[in-house]
């Protein structure tokens, strides 16, 4: 499997020959499949007493998907990282487990659903991996991106299309299918953001005054920063969505410090992150039921507010408090007493169900999935790479959080959903597609250089580091 | 732009670990909490969706099971004695939670206690369904139905006790009432058998055996000539001042022997005879000689002023404080300010027949899970001593005089010594109520009694202990030494 021909870079230690890995993403897939085919199985056995009859299908659905990706990364992306189809196939499958627990006890068909959306998801990736032979052609896109980024997320306002489900106007509805373009329009506007930093950062490295030691911006490269800003806040104010304003506006700054390796916009985009939030503290009182109910959730008054209380979010914490460490085993416990436990709340049902042992678990799933996209992105040699695999690992890291804090009272809740374990087609479909963009970075961070190592050549000092202090070898 | 990147890694590392300590804090550390919440139905649903441990006599009878139901609770919970054995259990209510036995021991019926941990994971490896714990009473069937039956259908309370263990072998309150009715899944239904119960005449729901107290009348003058004979100034043979009527200190109204008359002759009497025949103005004067602090000390001695829990809650009882010299006087009689629990008198008289050491009442012989094994099998503890071991000696043979000669003669059984005291507690207007507390053996106690019949029962103001409810001792104490026969010495 190895391409042992080639000879290593003569600048970068390498003890052993680099290796493609794509058997360890295949075993590891399988695994993903079994664990995943055990859990659903497992609601069958709690519920009915018995194996259910569909597990063989699920299983073998689950695991022909997977498979084709495998094959097309073998064939298009054969050094891409092998984690990555791994733990996002296991998160798939856990998450249609617990949607069909959900199903069992509400007698509910969002599992069907979310089994189509992984298909689509599934294959979206896959297609990309075949169709896009080099990531850098998407910097030729910056602007499209642009445009098409920012449609997406004005496109629920579109009378006729958007529709408003529970309060956020995030949803658009075409015939008898709903989307959320938001989560489309994160990956749009990471590659928007990659590829016009890129070409800004040494501008938007230059220095300006000086305040309190701290080395400040130009003022006048405030511009896309401010810009940044005020699309959040509009998405905030127009279609209420938390999440997602903050989502993008923090996933806009981590990516400018990235590029730049200036605190100092981290600094300026936490103040104005604390500006937009007071600002929208005190002028919306949705936002202000969010903050009063993560504050305050079990005050009786709060409690029993609807909407806007916090009946969901103590239900949500009952829930993982009766899971307590082992939890009550798939399919034993009452996750649906909480309101949408498929989507926004399927950690409480996780908690529950899987104990803290399993919510453990799935975080460090997460955590591997980022730490593996952002290990691509420090590996990858062009600095659109580096910015595009940062930002979307980033961004999943960034939608964890605020999710799952919101679900554990870390911070205020928010409409997102948790990507892959979530039911939600938007959400599943974008997450794969970055999967397939992680691959394909990854693919070329890791395929080891050609005997004239053009594209290796004109290496960053601090990359050459980075190769030296790897603890973990591909 | 690795730097950055690496700090971002570190920076997500640390938003992880935040989110796992807010998982660990909200599964783990705060999770108990949670769990209690009562807005957290899961706890409840969890628990009637286990089956619950049953509750069984000290006989195997079971008082108590969960039945498999289809509906959304599992279980049904169902006495089949209900009515019997409802001051011992209590109800499981889906509506209003647990009472009685079902509360104290909720933990282990339940299964959610911790001693049943292994148990648990156990049964997780197993697929077993999990289940609660066995609590085994230390009711004896045959003593339970004596009570119900000399009751009658009497408003009342009888209490029996193993004078030396403390265990509990009656524990009845009447009018009784019946546990199903509050356990019905349907909520309709168990509000409606509530509110019907908690306006019921007699007021059913609350255990005149525990909950309720009353004035215990003479029964009390156990406790004054307990204080006497420990002062040391007193023994059985001491004289003093009986007339029929006592001017009391600072009132106008005397206080009366029942029948009228002076004890004894040239209006004195000995200790021993004023007790034969619970005579009221020789108490009084030995209570006001005595003092309160003594008189209280000794009641404490006793148990009184601790509220207990058995493992069902037993309500303090009462001797008052601040008394002038009248009040001192009623009191010293169990009248005026004095209450006691049912609970609390047959621990008097256990106290006595256990050679001066009251034993702490304790209604839970074992607790085992469903493999059996035992998890709980509470020791006998003291409460502690209230007299010496002579005191005792003396104040048993009174008593055996009370029910020989006395005021107590309805208690007497064929070829068995009986220790008893009779009490007539006036009580305002209405009619008195009848007590009687004793104990038999005489020189090898099995069993303490305490009998309570509230306004007389049917005989109303021609009520005495005596004549009602020294009867029911009788037939109570006579089950409770047949059920012994041989178990204990």
């Amino acid at each position: 499997m190895s391409g042992s021909a080639a000879a290593p870079p003569a600048h970068v230690e390498v003890p052993r020959p680099p290796r493609s890995r794509r058997w360890l993403e295949l075993g590891l897939s399988a695994v993903a499949v079994g664990v995943a085919m055990m859990a659903y199985g497992l609601v069958g056995v709690a519920t009915d007493g018995s194996w259910p009859a569909g597990i063989l299908g699920y299983g073998a659905g689950l695991g022909a998907l997977v498979l084709v990706l495998h094959v097309a990364a073998r064939w298009r992306a054969p050094w891409a990282d092998p984690l990555l189809v791994p733990v996002a196939t296991l998160l798939n499958g856990l998450g249609l487990a617990l949607i069909h627990r959900l199903d069992v006890a509400r007698d509910g068909s969002f599992a069907e659903r979310q089994l189509v959306w992984s298909a689509i998801g599934i294959l979206a990736a896959t297609a990309i991996v075949v169709v896009l032979r080099d990531h850098r052609v998407l910097r030729r896109y910056t602007f499209t991106a642009m445009v098409v980024g920012l449609v997406l997320l004005v496109l629920p306002l579109v009378p006729f299309l958007g529709v408003n489900i529970n309060g956020a106007q995030i949803w658009i509805r075409v015939g008898p299918v709903g989307f959320q373009p938001g989560e489309l329009a994160k990956i749009v506007l990471t590659v928007f953001f990659a590829g016009y930093l890129v070409t800004a950062r040494d501008t938007l490295s230059l220095v300006g005054p000086k305040v309190l030691g701290l080395q400040l911006p130009r003022p006048r490269d405030l511009g896309p920063l401010v810009v940044a800003w005020l699309a959040s806040l509009g998405v905030l104010v127009l279609e209420r969505d938390l999440g997602t304003s903050l989502l993008f506006f923090g996933l806009f700054v981590a990516m400018l410090y990235v590029a730049t390796q200036r605190v100092s916009w981290i600094a300026i985009g936490l103040s104005l992150f604390v500006g937009g939030a007071v600002l929208a503290w005190s002028m919306f009182s949705h936002v202000q039921a969010r903050v009063t109910a993560w504050l305050d959730p079990f005050d009786a008054e709060v409690y029993a507010q609807s909407p806007g209380g916090s009946f969901q979010l103590v239900q949500g914490l009952f829930g993982f408090a009766n899971g307590g460490l082992l939890g009550t085993g798939i399919g034993q416990g009452r996750p649906q007493t909480v309101p949408y436990a498929e989507s926004d709340f399927i950690l409480a049902t996780l908690g529950e169900e899987m104990g803290l042992t399993g919510l453990l678990a799935v975080l460090l799933l997460y955590l591997v999935l980022v730490e593996r996209g952002l290990r691509t992105g420090t590996a990858v040699r062009d600095g659109f790479g580096k910015l595009l695999a940062g930002g979307l690992a980033f961004a999943i890291a960034l939608q964890c959080f605020v999710v799952a804090g919101g679900v554990l009272r870390v911070i205020p809740l928010t409409g997102l959903t948790m990507p892959f374990l979530a039911y939600g087609g938007s959400s599943l479909v974008a997450n794969w597609m970055i999967v397939a963009l992680l691959l394909r970075i990854s693919d070329a961070a890791r395929r080891p250089s050609p005997e004239t190592p053009a594209e290796a050549s004109p290496v960053l000092p601090s990359e050459q580091d980075a190769s030296a202090t790897q603890v973990v070898r591909l | 732009m690795n730097a950055p990147l690496r700090r971002l890694a570190v920076v997500v590392t640390a938003m992880f670990t935040a989110l796992m300590l807010a998982g660990t804090w909200v599964q783990f550390v705060d999770a108990g909490r949670l769990r209690d919440d009562p807005r957290n139905t899961r706890t409840l649903y969890e628990e009637l969706g286990r089956q619950r441990g049953a509750i069984t006599t000290a006989d195997g009878t079971v008082i108590a099971q969960s039945d498999p139901v289809d509906d959304q609770y599992r279980f049904q919970r169902v006495y089949p004695d209900g009515p019997l054995y409802a001051a011992v259990t209590g109800t499981y209510s889906v509506t209003s939670g647990p009472t009685g036995l079902e509360a104290a021991e909720d933990e282990y019926l339940s299964g959610s206690s911790d001693r049943l941990f292994f148990r648990k994971v156990s049964d997780l490896v197993t697929g077993q369904e999990p289940g609660g714990a066995v609590v085994e009473t230390t009711i004896r069937d045959a003593v339970q139905q004596a009570a119900q039956e000399g009751l009658d259908g009497q408003r009342g309370a009888v209490v029996a006790l193993d004078p030396t263990t403390g265990d509990v072998l009656a524990m009845y309150s009447s009018p009784d009432w019946d546990p199903n009715l509050l356990a019905s899944h349907t909520r309709s239904e168990a509000a409606a058998a509530a509110a019907e119960l908690e306006g019921a005449e007699g007021d059913p729901l609350v255990s005149k055996a525990t909950s309720q107290r009353y004035p215990p009348g003479s029964t009390f003058k156990l406790v004054t000539a307990a204080a006497a004979l420990e002062s040391g100034d007193y023994t059985p043979e001491s004289l003093i001042d009986s007339p029929a009527v006592l001017d009391l200190p600072q009132t106008t109204a005397g206080l009366r022997n029942d029948d009228g008359q002076a004890c004894g002759s040239n209006g004195q009497t000995t200790l021993a005879d004023a007790l034969r025949v619970s005579c009221n103005t020789a108490f009084a004067n030995l209570g006001m000689a005595l003092g309160q602090d003594e008189l209280g000390a000794q009641a404490e001695a006793f148990g009184f002023g601790e509220a207990l829990d058995v493992p069902v809650r037993v309500a303090r009882s009462q001797f008052p404080t601040g008394l002038d010299q009248a009040a001192l006087a009623r009191s010293a009689i169990g009248q005026g300010d004095v209450t006691a629990t049912p609970m609390q008198m047959a621990m008097v008289a256990a106290g006595i027949a256990n050679g001066g050491v009251v034993m702490q009442p304790n209604l839970v012989s074992t607790v085992r899970g469903r493999d059996l094994q035992v998890l709980e099998a509470p020791r006998p503890t003291e409460v502690g001593r209230a007299v010496s071991r002579q005191t005792a000696a003396a104040l048993t043979a009174m008593m055996e005089g009370v029910v020989e000669s006395g005021t107590g003669r309805a208690a007497q059984i064929d070829g068995v010594a009986v220790a008893g005291k009779t009490g007539t507690a006036q009580n305002g207007q209405s009619a008195p109520h009848a007590w009687f507390t004793a104990f038999a053996p005489a020189d090898a106690p099995r069993v303490a009694v305490a009998v309570f019949v509230e306004n007389g029962g049917r005989a109303g103001d021609e009520a005495s202990g005596g004549r009602v409810a020294a009867p029911i001792a009788k037939s109570v104490m006579q089950a409770a030494l047949a059920a012994t026969e041989g178990s204990a010495g």
